[in-house]
């Protein structure tokens, strides 16, 4: 299986997100924003990182870029798309997932591994988790708040379009506790943290066994490689 | 050359952690200022000038507009506030 992943001006983790899909074994294509090309990909990640220096609203300008036209085309029809941190900005900004991202409620950059609840285990990301199970990965952002309209906010939570809810305290002011969403159709989801950073032990978050030995971040990619196995 | 002023501020409903950061530091000169002490509130917008060659006529500001409300604003965090022309880009108050 061929992942993509699509570099914008100002990312920053997209050599991690390529890792975590070579880790995950698939092999991780180089994408460019500035291109109409998509290099015959199974898959697509959007990385996080500073695109544009956030201007304008983070992830607003490259939601512009020339490459999205052919992203949007190939998430409506069906391919996986991953945004992570500033490419879930992305994707809120292409309207390919509803609702918002705002700044901290507190005002401060948040840099910590986080616990996260997986409540939504169909997404063409998630189908590696057992429901409902507890994960930790690292989260590292300003603008991760999540905000919606209480007509979506209701349409999400009623159906099951969740993916991933805080758990240990709300560190951003997100509405429902909110990390990661996910569209109708399951193929294109969001994530405020991080599961690229958790995906090889010696450098992932802490855990009850060893220090920096999780990789809960792996099944995110895992999920999306098994989905492609069985021909869904 | 003529201007077209568009601004954008969060949703009144939504919190404003920027407005809010300011208006914080707002309070803590208003111990010395007491001028300052009766500030409430303070909500960070964006005003974005748009200068253009010739005439900002209908067809003009109904592009701008449209502009405004898919481009400079994202409507699920934010409301396009105002938009106007002026005759130039602003300038320092003398």
């Amino acid at each position: 299986m061929r992942i993509g992943v699509v570099t914008f001006p100002g990312s920053l983790d997209d050599r991690d997100a390529a890792r975590a899909i070579r880790l995950a074994g698939a092999d991780a294509v180089a994408l460019w924003h500035g291109d109409h090309d998509l290099h015959g990909v199974d898959a697509l990640v959007l990385p996080g990182g500073f695109s544009y220096g956030d201007y304008l609203r983070a992830g607003a300008i490259a939601s512009l870029s020339p490459i999205m036209t052919e992203v949007i085309d190939a998430a409506n029809q069906g391919m996986p798309v991953l945004g992570i941190c500033n490419g879930f900005q992305m994707l809120t900004e292409a309207h390919l997932l509803d609702g918002g991202l705002i700044r901290n409620d507190k005002g401060r950059f948040i840099c910590r591994d986080q616990g996260l609840r997986i409540e939504n285990n169909a997404s063409d990301w998630t189908t590696g988790f057992e429901a409902n199970t507890e994960i930790v990965i690292p989260l590292k952002n300003g603008e991760g708040s999540f905000m919606a309209s209480a007509e979506t906010l209701k349409a999400l939570e009623g159906e099951g379009r969740i993916v991933a809810r805080y758990i240990g305290g709300n560190p951003n002011g997100s509405l429902n506790d909110i990390a990661g969403v996910t569209n109708a159709r399951g193929n294109v989801v969001g994530l405020m943290p991080h599961p690229e950073h958790a995906v090889e032990a010696g450098f992932g978050p802490d855990t009850d066994d060893a220090m920096a030995s999780g990789i809960d971040g792996l099944t995110f990619f895992t999920s999306v490689i098994a989905r492609a196995l069985v021909g869904a | 050359m003529p201007t077209i002023v568009v601004e954008v501020m969060p949703k009144a409903e939504l919190l404003d952690p920027q407005g809010k950061a300011v208006a914080g530091a707002l309070g803590r000169l208003g111990q010395t200022q007491p001028a300052l002490a009766n500030v409430t509130g303070v909500r960070v917008g964006k005003r974005f000038e748009i200068s253009i060659d010739g005439e900002a006529d209908a067809a003009t500001l109904a592009a701008v507009r449209e502009l405004a409300d898919t481009v400079l604003s994202n409507s699920v965090i934010e409301d396009v506030v105002g938009i106007h022309v002026q005759d130039a880009p602003s300038a320092a108050v003398a």
